[in-house]
Parts: C-alpha cells; structure tokens; sequence
C-alpha cells in the first residue's frame, strides 16, 4: 500500500524582498548551494522559481463561458509563492529537513511542505 | 460472560499501546493496526470463554491482530504489492523480545503522536487513543468535547499520519533534544488538563492525571533521560496533594490551607527518589519545576518552607522557560520570602503583557496580594476581574467567597 518514496511539493513563499526583488534573508549563492544539494542527493523531481508577482495575471471563467483577465493577483498577504521543489524521498521527517535547510525558509519566508496526491 | 469480558478489557488496555504499535510499525498504517487490533479483541472475546485464557494474553492478541491485518490487506487488491514486501519482511527474524514478552514498539508511535507536523490539540487525543488505550469515547470525555468532535479530530490527525507519511520512529540521537521536548509537552499537558480543568463544572479530573502518569511511566521505561525522570517525579510531586486540593463540595484549596496530612506520602516518596537522577548534570525546566515541588511537598507548612530556595529555583527557571506564567508564580514566590509590597511590584511590572491580561491565576495573585497589604477596595476590584476570566465553576466559586469575605 505504500510505495518506498513519497513525492512531496515545497512550495516557498518568499516574506520581505529586498530592492533587486530578491529574498532579503538570502544570497543568490544560497540558492546555487541548496539547488546543488537538492540534486547531488538524487531526490529532485523538479523544481522553478517564478518571475516577480507583478507579472501575474488571472483567469476566471464565468458560469456562462465569460472570461475574465484581471492583473494581478497582488499580494494582500505578506507571504507570496516564489517558486517550487518537488522532491521524492522517504517521507515526511526527510522532507521536512530539506525544507528547512532551503534557504526560502530563512527569516519572513517559509517552506510549505504538501505531499503530492497519488492516484 | 461479563467476566470474560472484564478480562479482555482489562488485558486489552494493558496491551492497546503494545500491540497498536508492533502494527503501526509493521503495516505503516494506524488505521489498519487499530482495525485490526479492534477485531483481534472481538475474536478474544469469542473465543476465550470457550477455551480460557491463554497463557500469554498479549502475544494471543499480536498474533490474531497481526492475521486480521494480513487478511484486510489480501482483500484488498491495491494492497498486493505491499503484501509482496511483507512476506518478503516475514522471512526475515522477528527481533528478540524483551524480557520474553513481546517486541516493545511504543516509543515510536509515541514520537509519531507527538509529531509536530500534528495540530497541537490533536497529539494529546491521538496519545490518549494510541498509547493509554483509551477509546474515543472516554478521550471525548477526558477532554469534554462532544463524542463527534473528538471522533473527527482522531481521523483527522490519522489521516495525517497516513498521507502526509509521518514516519513510524525514534528520531536519531542529534534529533532527540529537539523532538523529546514535544513528546513531553503532550504528556505534561494531559496531566495539567487532568490537574487544573481549563474548563467546566469540576476542578479535578483524576482519571486523566493518572493516564499522564501511567504514560509517563512508560516512556521512562523505554527511554533514559533525565527530562524524562523529572516530569515523572513533577508528576508523582504534585498528584500526591490531590486529596488535599479540593473540599469536598469541590472548591480549590489554595496550597497556604491545604491539609497537608491528607497529602499522599508514598507518592511523594516515589517523586523524591526520583529527583537526584532529574537533576543530575544541567537542569531541564521539568526537573526543576519537579525541585519546586518537592520542596513544597517537604515542608510542614507555609511558614516553613524555604521560599529563599523556592524563589532561587524560579529564577533558574524562569531563564530555562521566560513566560510570563513563570514570573507570575516567582512574583509569588518573592511575596512569601519578602512579602507582599515586593511580591505586588513585580506583578505591576507584568500588567502590560497582554498574555496576563486574562490570566486569572495572575489576576487572583494580584487580588491576594492587595488584601494581603490591607489594600481592601483595590483587592475587591482585582477580585472582580479574576471571577470575569475564571475558566471554571471551582476557581468562580473560590474567588467569589474571598470576595464575600473582602467585603464584610
């Protein structure tokens, strides 16, 4: 019933940015160390991090076929997703140590750790 | 037929956590381990009366729960790779059994009860359930929620474990200062919902109290830590008064008016055998929570107890754990060494944490304080604002009569 891997998603919200619009808590070297690690240890599945909010837009659909475009959304709360891991490893306690050691999780950051659904 | 069923009750309740654990660690599912620990007794009680007992009631139960599992799994088709594995895991040796009993799993399932990656209200429930055999019933009870609620709070927390993979282990050596913590902040607080009611009609409820301290007394067994040994002897130190907390229309007595006869000796007895292993090396905030008991413990009354070393240990542990619950109780302590006019300065410089603003033991100590220093009408108002946060009927009634008493 349980298979030996468990894939889970780390979704990293990024907290306070800095000018250059980069995490204020960390270097782009942290990410290069973390990326690296991620990948020597044979779990990554996959992985991106996402262009700036700013260039976000919406999509809703109506009842009636309508769509609707809007910019955005913006950010109401203080913590946006910035950018994602999937990783496959034993299960929850692994996952949560490399979530901890992602440098998204540093200071007003933080890793959201999701197992991902099996069908 | 009611005997029977008394045995095997009994004979479960002892072997729930045993059993429940061997399964959780063997199958990697609590739901599966607890069906088929369910239908393992079913079987006992069908078959027992007829055949009698057997010899070793616990492993009859492991290996019926561990057949009901295999055959669940059978039936169920998605399951047939798992059943490969097990068979393949079957080959291999059981691990040798302690003491010739069975193989002791529960310091696993309690880590997995206490995981962090659990809601903090569920872990005390799931332990309830897991480890204390309590069933959902008796844990809705102990909690005072409806039975649904804690039914759904249990499957909730299950769920979890199940599909977020929660792992079935000891964490490593270098994990263990971080996680042990937890795992005793669980059993701490059944003990103190079981102490000190925070709600509804009854002050008391022992039954909880005593599952922290059975509990407790497992976890001692399977783990040597001295955290451990002093939550043990915390425990041990402040049950032993529990015929003395109470009167017996149910109102609390305060530790001033106790009567210290009615206290339980052998049980403190017990605690303070233990203390010299709690605090032995640097002290953790149970052990020395544990001293503080004992030296109450010790003492014939308030007048003689050594309030200078009361007030030493609440500043180590006030550094060890800074809440402001802990000031409260060493502003109270510095009362009792310096008096009050000291004790009620150090309560004014807490008023703006908001933490206290509804606290009523802060609020109590306050009031206490002022009609201690002759302060009548500040003491009345202090009072008011205790009975407004009190959270049970007990601790309502206690500050209303000091209030009736203020007044005349």
């Amino acid at each position: 019933m349980r298979s030996a891997l468990v894939k889970y998603m780390l979704l990293i919200n990024a907290g306070s940015v800095d000018a250059g619009g980069g995490a204020a808590e960390c270097t782009v070297e942290d990410w290069v160390v973390y990326d690296k690690a991620v990948k020597d240890a044979g779990i990554f599945v996959s992985g991106e991090s996402l262009a700036d909010l700013v260039t976000a837009t919406a999509v809703r659909v109506a009842a009636d076929g309508t769509r609707v475009v809007t910019d955005g959304p913006f950010a109401e709360t203080r913590e946006v997703l910035g950018g994602f891991y999937v990783i496959d490893v034993p299960d929850l306690d692994v996952a949560l140590d490399w979530a901890a050691r992602c440098p998204g999780a540093l200071g007003s950051g933080s890793v959201v750790v999701r197992p991902i659904a099996e069908f | 037929m009611a005997d029977e069923r008394a045995t095997v009750a009994a004979v479960f309740r002892e072997e729930h956590g045993r059993l429940l654990a061997a399964l959780a660690r063997r199958f990697g599912d609590l739901d599966l381990a607890e069906e088929a620990a369910s239908e393992a007794v079913e079987a006992a009680l069908a078959h027992w009366p007829a055949h009698g007992v057997p010899p070793n009631p616990g492993a009859w139960l492991m290996t019926t729960a561990r057949r009901k599992a295999v055959d669940r799994l059978r039936r169920d088709r998605t399951h047939t790779a798992r059943l490969a594995q097990l068979r393949v895991e079957a080959e291999r040796a059981e691990p040798p059994a302690p003491e010739g009993g069975l193989p002791d799993d529960r310091l696993q399932l309690f880590f997995t009860c206490a995981h962090p990656a659990l809601a903090e209200e569920d872990r005390g429930a799931l332990t309830l359930r897991c480890l204390a055999g309590l069933t959902t019933p008796e844990v809705a009870r102990a909690y005072l929620v409806p039975v649904e609620t804690m039914a759904k709070r249990i499957t909730r927390a299950k769920r979890k474990i199940r599909d977020a993979r929660i792992p079935f282990r000891v964490p490593d050596a270098d994990e263990l200062p971080a996680r042990l913590p937890g795992v005793l902040q669980v059993l701490y607080s059944i003990f103190t919902e079981g102490y000190a009611a925070s709600s509804g009609p009854h002050l008391q409820r022992l039954d909880l109290a005593e599952e922290a301290i059975r509990l407790i007394t497992v976890l001692a067994g399977l783990l040597s830590d001295r955290e451990v040994i002093g939550l043990r002897a915390l425990m041990l130190l402040v049950h032993a008064r529990r015929a003395a907390r109470t009167t017996p229309d149910g109102l609390p007595v305060l530790l001033e008016h106790q009567d210290r006869g009615a206290w339980d000796r052998a049980m403190i007895e017990e605690g303070l055998a233990l203390l010299p292993q709690a605090l032995a090396g640097p002290p953790g905030p149970y052990g020395v929570q544990a001293a503080i008991a004992a030296l109450h413990d010790e003492a014939a009354d308030i007048t003689t107890t050594d309030w200078p070393q009361v007030v030493a240990l609440y500043d180590v542990l006030h550094v060890l754990v800074p809440s402001p619950v802990i000031a409260v109780n060493r502003a109270a302590a510095i009362a009792m060494r310096d008096g009050p006019a000291a004790g009620l300065a150090l309560l004014d410089d807490l008023a703006d944490d908001p933490r206290l603003r509804r606290h009523h033991p802060y609020l109590a100590a306050r009031a206490d304080l002022l009609a201690r220093l002759g302060r009548t009408p500040e003491a009345i108002a202090a009072y008011r604002l205790a009975l407004d946060h009190a959270a049970t009927e007990p601790d309502r009634a206690l500050f209303q009569a000091r209030l009736d008493a203020l007044k005349d």
